[in-house]
């Protein structure tokens, strides 16, 4: 059966997936006309706030390369749908259009809601639904120093955030009496105000504006019902949404006392060749403002337009998980308790800031719903627990206490059953995912590309993890992430076991917990867990055979068998003696030599025999070891900053110098590098590196896990305006809990992407110290920075270490092989034709 | 071919090699933990480097092994033997211990 024309209103988020399920189906339209009020077709909503963290619209973007011309579809962008004749089935554009319809689909959305306040009209009073509102909120922030949230509810806070990042003094005006009044009882939103207000967020509820004049001091006022007043320079208004039903109203369809377009099971509105679906439609007296329920909608919808009549929808679950602020919230079914005879089970902590609630049922059989503030992470297990009707245990109280003896805690995934909804944005069940893994699919990626699980808000994700990996391991798959064959360990566990164990050696760890011999890749990275557990010289002659060349030889190997020598240079900062130095050195030794990628110099073309000796040279002049061949810090590049450049807000170069100073030596999983910026302009990259530190007019923003090279990774902020003891603190912590957990080469930014919980959860660790191990992580790195020797000055001034740097150890003739020829005036290797002529000239 | 002292045991550290010059050839000369001593040329094939010496010891299947430090190839100690290349394969020679010296035979 063909549907014939269909024409559908609005491309955001539902209606896109609306498309994309019906030209799915074999009977698809016979041709499908979209109009797109926006500039560009639709994007990831959800996600809008992460346009304000580096997210370009490009990456927001949902529509796959392609997809409307594959499939014939005309899409009238920035073109919007100004009414409807229901009389000669057609729709009238604002752009002159008329366009025939045999059925019409209506995805329009909802609108933000403006409380009819005398002077919201005002510039620089702006919403918050759209990517051309966060632009605009984007360039009015540059000149503004204070913005103001009208609303507390979910995309009040939202939008707060948002501000709060751009650097704006930031407050929330709610006109309820506690923050999420929609989603938390008192209790939580009182614990939520507490958190929101010690990031620096000033928290206002039971305020309502009732108008807004200009400032004195700043552009706006804002004048409250109790008298009060706030100057402002931003105002975002996030006071509740309101479906956009005008077209449908006009066109005499029917719709809600509180509006909303009405429909049935089916999708259908008052007239049945028209359907709604989404933010604008009205189900059962309820429209939803989610997501997860529209997706719902437009399958339905496509369903019943391809003729699949039983094709019905059914109430959506409401319950929520967000990250406000860093503080993690969520709301599941029932939270606050509306069913008769429901029974609560509170569980508050005031002391680290957690509230957790349950609602009961009255037999104390099920969970009715819950509510989390401070640690969502059994939100995936609670909302299976209330979804899929799983009995309670006897003491339902463990479920959100912590951990007690013999208590059992959550649930495994293995007992859910295949019904069980886990994505609820995608609607992918249980039984949908081990599908997937059936058919091949057995990476997260894979995974989440087959079935879209965990491609929305993402909060879905952990428990699609476990439920990934317990499959994997019934079939017999190994999970584990094991370093190599001598080790059924991933090196995070391995360094644990040596750390307590207190493991020194690697014959020790081998009998202790390998096999065999070891190799190539076990070897350094027990080097590596060694230097930094216990920071020994890794000259130890112990500790020898378990380096890598570079290691071994203090330098790094280049094609020919010569090593390159880079000397520290903190912060980038070089006195022109030092600079000499390097010449005079490169000179004498006929090295040649390159400014590196790095703010330093990097002389190449040593033999083994000579290191010591440039060494001897170098460490006289004051160098130390640079690491470039180490696991380890490498550099901490800067910019010029306060001293010099006119922008400058701090003092860039010293900070560099200090934290290079303190981390030089220090060991990893994979080298690090950090940059210190002297203020917004970035001169020294420093979102590209690991650690990242930009100058603030009040301190120092710290960003973490950054990277350039193969893959690069815009950093995250991790906190902002750090006076200089805390900024040292932070990066200890992040440091040395990165050192614990990471993997085998695998650099801060891949460590974090593969981190459950993400940088969320680093912060966590790192500035509010969840884990309660910031003290132990500080003790450590003091610890590391306490010991730190120069290996190049130990090395030249210890004869036994001296004796490994010799080509043959019977003969003190250099290595005939390597050869050199002359090029822009330096020397650069032969190559091996030129080897060959040069080697038979000797000879002759 | 005669058998050439090339060093005291003490010369190298167990578990790692050195490269010693036998009759005007280089040969990388490696030590194991129990005083096992195997020897094959220094020349990497692959990188064209007399570097082998410096790879790190251990043993993959069972099979003792060197790792060029270049690429990272692996080399029988005991057949010279490519892993990753049927095709390849570096000259090995005879060592052993005597006394405490450290004997090649090329
Ligand atoms: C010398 C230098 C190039 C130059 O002439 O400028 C260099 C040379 C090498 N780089 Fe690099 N990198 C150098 C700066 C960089 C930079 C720029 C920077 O640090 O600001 C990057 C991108 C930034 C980053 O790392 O995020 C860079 C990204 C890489 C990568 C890719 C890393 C990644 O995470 O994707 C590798 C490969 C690896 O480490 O696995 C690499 C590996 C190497 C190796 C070790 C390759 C090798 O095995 O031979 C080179 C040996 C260093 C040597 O012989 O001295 N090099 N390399 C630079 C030394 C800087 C220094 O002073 O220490
Ligand atoms: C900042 C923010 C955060 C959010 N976070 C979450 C979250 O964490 N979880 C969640 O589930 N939901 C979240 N939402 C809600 C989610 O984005 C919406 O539920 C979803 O976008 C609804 O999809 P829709 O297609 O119904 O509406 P929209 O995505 O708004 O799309 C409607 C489209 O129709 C266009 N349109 C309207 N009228 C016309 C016309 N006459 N002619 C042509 N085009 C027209 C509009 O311009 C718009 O592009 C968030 C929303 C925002 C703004
Ligand atoms: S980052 Fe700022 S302070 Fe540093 S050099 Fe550039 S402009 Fe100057
Ligand atoms: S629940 Fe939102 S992506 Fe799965």
């Amino acid at each position: 059966m063909k549907t014939g024309k269909i024409v559908v209103i609005g491309n955001g988020m539902v209606g896109q997936r609306f498309l994309e399920q019906l030209v799915g189906r074999p009977d698809g339209a016979a041709g499908i006309t979209v109009f797109c009020a926006e500039p560009r077709p639709a994007y990831d909503r959800v996600q809008l706030t992460s346009f304000f963290s580096g997210k370009s619209a490009a990456d927001l973007n949902l529509v796959p390369e392609g997809f409307f011309e594959r499939h014939g579809i005309a899409l009238r962008l920035g073109d919007k749908a100004l009414a409807i004749d229901r009389g000669r089935k057609a729709v009238r554009s604002a752009r002159g259009h008329e366009l025939p319809y045999d059925k019409l689909v209506l995805a329009t959305g909802s609108y933000p809601f403006v409380p009819r306040v005398p002077g919201a009209e005002w510039p620089d009073c702006y919403v918050y639904r759209a990517i051309e509102d966060l632009e605009a909120i984007r360039k009015a922030a540059r000149t503004a120093r204070t913005g103001t949230v009208i609303g507390g509810g979910l995309l009040g806070l939202e939008a707060a955030k948002a501000l709060h990042d751009l650097g704006l003094e930031t407050h929330v005006v709610e006109f309820a009496p506690r923050l999420m009044a929609v989603q938390l009882d008192d209790s939580g939103g009182r614990l939520l105000r507490r958190k929101i207000e010690a990031l620096g967020v000033g928290v206002h509820t039971s305020k309502e504006t009732t108008k807004i004049v200009k400032g004195a001091e700043r552009r706006h006022k804002l004048l409250f019902a109790d008298g009060g007043s706030r100057e402002t320079d931003l105002v975002v208004f996030s006071a509740g949404i309101r479906p956009r039903d005008q077209l449908a109203r006009a066109a005499g369809l029917a719709i809600g006392e509180r509006g909303g377009i009405v429909i049935n099971d089916h999708c259908q509105t008052s007239d049945p060749d028209i359907y709604a679906l989404g933010e604008c439609a009205l189900w059962g007296g309820r429209s939803y403002g989610l997501v997860a329920p529209g997706y719902q909608m437009a399958e339905v919808a496509a369903r019943h337009l391809a003729g699949e009549h039983d094709a019905r929808f059914a109430d959506a679950d409401m319950s929520t998980k967000l990250k406000l602020m860093g503080v993690d919230v969520a709301s599941i079914g029932d939270a606050h308790g509306a069913t008769p005879g429901a029974l609560n089970c509170v569980f508050t902590d005031e002391a680290t800031g957690l509230y957790k609630k349950l609602v009961v049922s009255n037999d104390r059989k099920r969970l009715l719903g819950a509510v989390l503030v401070g640690d969502a992470a059994d939100y995936g297990s609670l909302l299976q627990m209330t979804l899929n009707v799983i009995p309670l245990p006897e003491h339902p109280e463990d479920l959100i206490l912590p951990a007690r003896e013999g208590g059992g805690k959550g649930m495994g995934v293995d007992l859910l059953p295949a019904t069980a909804l886990i994505c609820s944005c995608n609607s992918v069940t249980k039984g949908g995912i081990c599908g997937a893994i059936a058919a091949g699919a057995t990476s997260l990626g894979a995974l989440k590309k087959g079935t879209k699980a965990s491609t929305t808000c993402g909060g879905c994700g952990p428990l699609v993890k476990q439920i990934l990996d317990c499959e994997l391991r019934k079939r017999g798959v190994d999970v584990k992430n094991h370093l190599c064959e001598h080790f059924p360990y991933s090196r995070q566990e391995l360094f644990h076991l040596t750390r307590i164990g207190a493991l020194k050696t690697f014959d020790e760890i081998m009998s202790k917990h390998g096999q065999g011999r070891g190799c190539d890749i076990c070897k350094p990275a027990v080097a590596s867990i060694l230097a930094a557990c216990w920071n020994e010289y890794i000259l130890k002659p112990r500790h020898a055979p378990l380096q890598d060349t570079n290691d071994h030889f203090l330098a790094n190997l280049q094609k020919d068998g010569t090593y390159s020598i880079i000397p520290r240079v903190p912060g980038g900062e070089i006195p022109p003696e030092k600079l000499i130095v390097l010449g005079e050195v490169a000179k004498k030794f006929g090295l040649y030599t390159k400014i590196t990628g790095a703010q330093r110099i990097d002389l190449f073309g040593a033999r083994v025999e000579q290191l010591p000796l440039i060494w001897k040279e170098l460490v006289a002049a004051g160098f130390e070891s640079g690491h470039a061949y180490g696991k380890a810090l490498r550099t901490v590049k800067s910019c010029v900053g306060s001293t010099w450049c006119r922008y400058g807000v701090q003092d860039s170069v010293l900070m560099a110098i200090n934290i290079e100073n303190r981390y030089r030596g220090l060991r990893s999983p994979h080298k690090l590098k950090m940059a210190v910026s002297g203020c917004t302009r970035e001169c020294a990259e420093a979102q590209g590196k690991d650690v990242g530190i930009i100058a603030t007019e009040k301190g120092w923003n710290l960003y973490v896990c950054g990277n350039g090279g193969v893959k690069p990774r815009h950093a995250d902020l991790l906190a902002r305006d750090l006076d200089d003891q805390t900024l040292v603190q932070y990066i200890d912590r992040f440091l040395m809990f990165y050192i614990r957990t990471g993997d085998r080469l695998q650099r801060t930014a891949t460590w974090l992407e593969n981190l459950e919980g993400g940088i969320d959860y680093v912060r966590k660790v790192v500035c509010e110290d969840s884990l309660g191990l910031g003290h132990e992580l500080e003790a450590d790195m003091q610890k590391f920075v306490d010991s730190y020797e120069c290996e190049w000055k130990k090395a030249i001034n210890d004869p036994e270490t001296l004796k490994r740097f010799r080509h043959f150890v019977n003969s003190d003739q250099p290595d005939r092989n390597v050869v050199f020829v002359a090029e822009r005036g330096q020397i650069r290797p032969a190559r091996p034709d030129e080897r060959e002529s040069a080697l038979e000239a000797v000879e002759h | 071919m005669s058998w050439i002292t090339v060093c005291k045991l003490d010369d190298i550290v167990p578990n790692t090699g050195v490269c010693a010059l036998v009759g005007g050839r280089q040969v990388a000369v490696f030590r194991l933990d129990d005083d096992s001593v195997y020897a094959m040329s220094n020349h990497d094939p692959y990188s064209r480097a007399n570097v082998l010496s410096r790879g790190i010891v251990g043993d993959l299947k069972g099979e003792l092994v060197v790792a060029s430090p270049v690429y990272k190839q692996h080399f029988s100690l005991v057949s010279g033997q490519c892993l990753e290349d049927p095709q390849v394969r570096v000259a090995v020679y005879p060592a052993r211990v005597d006394g405490d010296v450290v004997m090649v035979e090329a």
